[in-house]
């Protein structure tokens, strides 16, 4: 058999320039003097690694890293004893990569990911792949949504809510026209195991949504993903066609009689649009505005009719409770919160990528032992949970076990599993800003308080950031925090302050110093910090004086310069260019 | 990117049922036709779906998608991200403001570049990225925005 040699192209290995490996490789191939076979496969996590290749030569499997277009052809010339293709070598076959990012993984969701072909049916089959929709149509729908229930799987789109219970609920509608959406709407700015999944193994998604369709009595199901996600679309079109012609999807699917077809609704950018039933809306064709609830989607969703809706992750959880049973992904996991998690590690973090770990995990652990903590010199400060709706939970409490009521009683929110690590260069106000500027901008503009009250609020912060706070802002800032969450009508407005108010409370001194010391400890702020230059490290070049918009830099060639204060506009255009690391902000 | 022409948006208002749900897949064909949903795109769609235009001008301004001006050949989506914003993607909007002289939302004299700034392209461990139309650039900084956007300049004049 030839050897194997396996790209990672998902969009994080597309932009480290895996699409430049592939194509030297497949150059390799049509020359046709080596014995190789090239193909492609999704994100295995290691994102911070990337470009990855996996060499499959007989039983053996070894992966690479950072791997160039030249390193790629040395693989394929099989000259991996070469010192300087050695150095790149990550892991063999499916035990540990030298860094211990997947030591403490428990790979459900991701299982796939990073191992088969996106694009192969055949390697989905092999992988026991549409065997639980096969048991599943060999099920009364009643005993699937028993099974469901018995895993005690929760949405993990963020909300939490017990995905058996909303089937039922689906289930127990009168028959007719039903609906099943995919909420692949992944919006919150630092998470993107979704896009991951979709890219990796679509066709889990597409199982799971048959598996629920069945289970409830629904005949359609709807995608609906964000447009942001051209790779996942086009991965996802192919995976319905394919599922289609083998009679996974369609009429009569594997002779049960059942019927179900799945389409894609493309979104057309609105985070709001994450919403349940702002998505339907989408779907109908209008602008994307929450309504009141109830009714409930699943006794009136899309078209008026019952709806079930779960995300992608969720999904794609479900082939693994079919096969393994309830009990077995019951017994992963704290008391309410079962099975496992996936968990896009991004920040101030070394090894950034995607992490899929037993719920019960502290967060501490993720961060540092899986994620390699933060960079060198530097403080570990806080993680941001659950993206503009979550809160900042810092570093003294991370040794507390992940799991959604935890979480919750800290003022975060587990969404849909993005953890930003902040380190000590991270300003918790400007932070705070940032993610009400998104919301603010983000809010669809229906209920008063989220319109006006965020948009006041961000006013604050800005003001604070700028070295203008008042002392009775943080007041102001609780007081309107508090009334947005009350009177907003879904979950956008409810949760938009939370950023706020973490931050208010556990990072008080930083908002307090900002105000009253015109100071951002974490030199941070570009209105309260100065700009230096290390005469020590300046060597003159005088790059950093060229680029100043102000002529604030002044000094001779070859000797270090220094930065005239009054004149500065702290734009930050210098520390951009200058190549010695010589200014820094104090 | 593959610039469809406006024969394909002629086609998608063939093919369509004229249903409401059908409005935002249209202005969806619309954009890929032309870069942008003319005034002319609006109507078309309104006379087919008979959703009025007042509406769908609505629909148009509540999607971030959807732009009522040209965009340039090269479409910057530069990503303003949690994980891109911690790790300085506001100096790479001062990069491109520098390099291109346009801010964001904007589209340069010779529709070449158009700056928008988005939310979360998901690609957040290679943070801070920008996409060139539908390639994503990863782990950016200043000056290798600039060495790019010269780079693009080039090949865009010598083609």
């Amino acid at each position: 058999m030839s050897r194997q040699l396996v790209v990672g192209t998902a969009t994080c290995g597309v932009a480290a320039g895996a699409s430049r490996v592939l194509a030297r490789l497949q150059q390799v191939v049509a020359d046709g003097k080596l014995d190789v076979e090239v193909t492609e496969t999704g994100c295995i996590g290691l994102c911070y690694r990337e470009p990855l290749l996996e060499v499959r030569d007989g039983g053996a499997r070894r992966l690479y890293a950072d791997v160039t277009p030249e390193l790629a052809e040395k693989l394929a010339r099989g000259e991996e004893s070469d010192p300087s293709v050695a150095a790149h070598l990550l892991r063999t076959g499916d035990g540990d990569d030298v860094d211990g990012t997947l030591r403490h993984q428990k790979r459900i969701v991701l299982s796939r990911c990073g191992s088969i072909d996106p694009g192969s049916l055949p390697q989905y089959l092999e992988t026991r792949g549409y065997q639980a929709l096969r048991k599943a149509l060999g099920m009364k729908p009643a005993d699937v949504i028993e099974e469901v229930l018995k895993s005690g799987l929760r949405g993990r789109g963020g909300g939490g809510f017990p995905t058996g219970k909303k089937w039922q609920f689906v289930a127990a509608q009168p028959p007719g026209e039903k609906y099943v959406i995919c909420n692949a709407d992944e919006g919150d700015p630092g998470a993107f195991m979704d896009r991951s999944v979709l890219e990796g193994d679509p066709f889990s998604v597409l199982e799971g949504m048959a598996i629920c369709g069945y289970a409830v009595g629904a005949n359609h199901g709807v995608i609906y993903c964000r447009a942001e996600y051209p790779k996942a679309l086009v991965r996802l079109r192919a995976a319905i066609r394919m599922a289609e012609e083998a009679g996974y999807l369609g009429a009569n699917i594997l002779g049960s009689g059942f019927s179900f077809d799945i389409h894609i609704k493309e979104g057309a950018g609105a985070f709001v649009c994450g919403e349940e039933t702002a998505l339907m809306a989408s779907i109908e064709g209008r602008r994307g505005m929450p309504r009141f609830r109830p009714p409930f989607p699943a006794v009136s969703g899309l078209w008026g009719r019952p709806t079930n809706i779960n995300n992608v992750e969720t999904f794609a959880n479900l082939w693994w409770i079919l096969l393994e049973g309830g009990a077995a992904f019951a017994a992963m996991g704290t008391e309410r919160s079962k099975g496992t998690k996936v968990f896009a590690l991004a920040g101030k973090v070394r090894r950034g990528g995607l992490v899929e770990v037993p719920m019960g995990m502290p967060i501490r652990q993720l961060v540092t032992e899986i994620g390699g903590g933060v960079g060198e010199g530097r403080t570990f400060k806080a993680v941001q949970l659950g993206g503009p709706s979550g809160g900042c939970i810092p570093a003294a409490m991370c040794d507390l076990p992940i799991d959604y009521e935890n979480i919750t009683a800290t003022g975060a929110i587990m969404g849909s599993g993005g953890l930003v690590v902040m380190d000590d260069t991270t300003c918790m106000v400007e932070v705070a800003r940032y993610f009400l500027s998104f919301t603010q901008a983000e809010s669809c503009g229906k209920c008063t308080f989220c319109r006006i009250g965020t948009k006041r609020m961000l006013e604050i912060l800005e003001r604070i950031t700028a070295g203008q706070g008042e002392p009775e802002d943080i007041d102001r800032l609780l007081d309107l925090g508090q009334k947005v969450k009350q009177s907003s009508l879904c979950g956008l407005g409810q949760t938009a302050p939370n950023p706020v108010l973490t931050t208010v409370q556990y990072f008080r001194e930083e908002y307090e110093a900002h105000i009253r010391e015109k100071r951002c400890p974490a030199h941070s702020c570009n209105a309260l910090v100065q700009y230096v230059i290390l005469s020590d490290r300046c060597n003159g070049c005088t790059l950093c004086s060229k680029a100043c918009p102000s002529g604030a830099i002044v000094g001779e060639r070859k000797k270090p310069h220094e930065i005239v204060l009054e004149k500065c506009i702290k734009c930050g255009r210098c520390i951009a260019t200058c190549n010695q690391g010589a200014i820094a902000k104090v | 990117m593959t610039q469809q022409t406006g024969s394909f948006f002629a086609r998608a208002l063939w093919m369509t049922e004229g249903r409401q749900a059908d409005v935002i897949p249209l202005l969806q064909a619309a954009q890929e036709a032309y870069g942008y949903v003319p005034e002319r795109a609006m109507e078309e769609i309104a006379g087919v779906t008979g959703v009025p235009v007042s509406e769908i001008y609505g629909i148009v301004t509540f999607y971030k998608q959807f732009r009522l001006t040209p965009r340039g050949k090269y479409v910057l989506k530069l990503c303003d991200g949690t994980a891109c914003h911690v790790n300085g993607s506001p100096d790479l909007e001062m990069a491109v403001e520098d390099a291109l002289k346009i801010k964001r939302g904007e589209t340069d004299a010779d529709l070449l570049f158009t700056l928008e700034v988005v939310n979360c392209v998901g690609c957040c461990s290679l943070a801070p990225v920008i996409m060139v139309n539908d390639e994503t650039h990863g782990t950016l900084t200043p000056r290798k925005v600039t060495t790019l956007l010269k780079k693009i300049r080039t090949e865009a004049k010598a083609s």
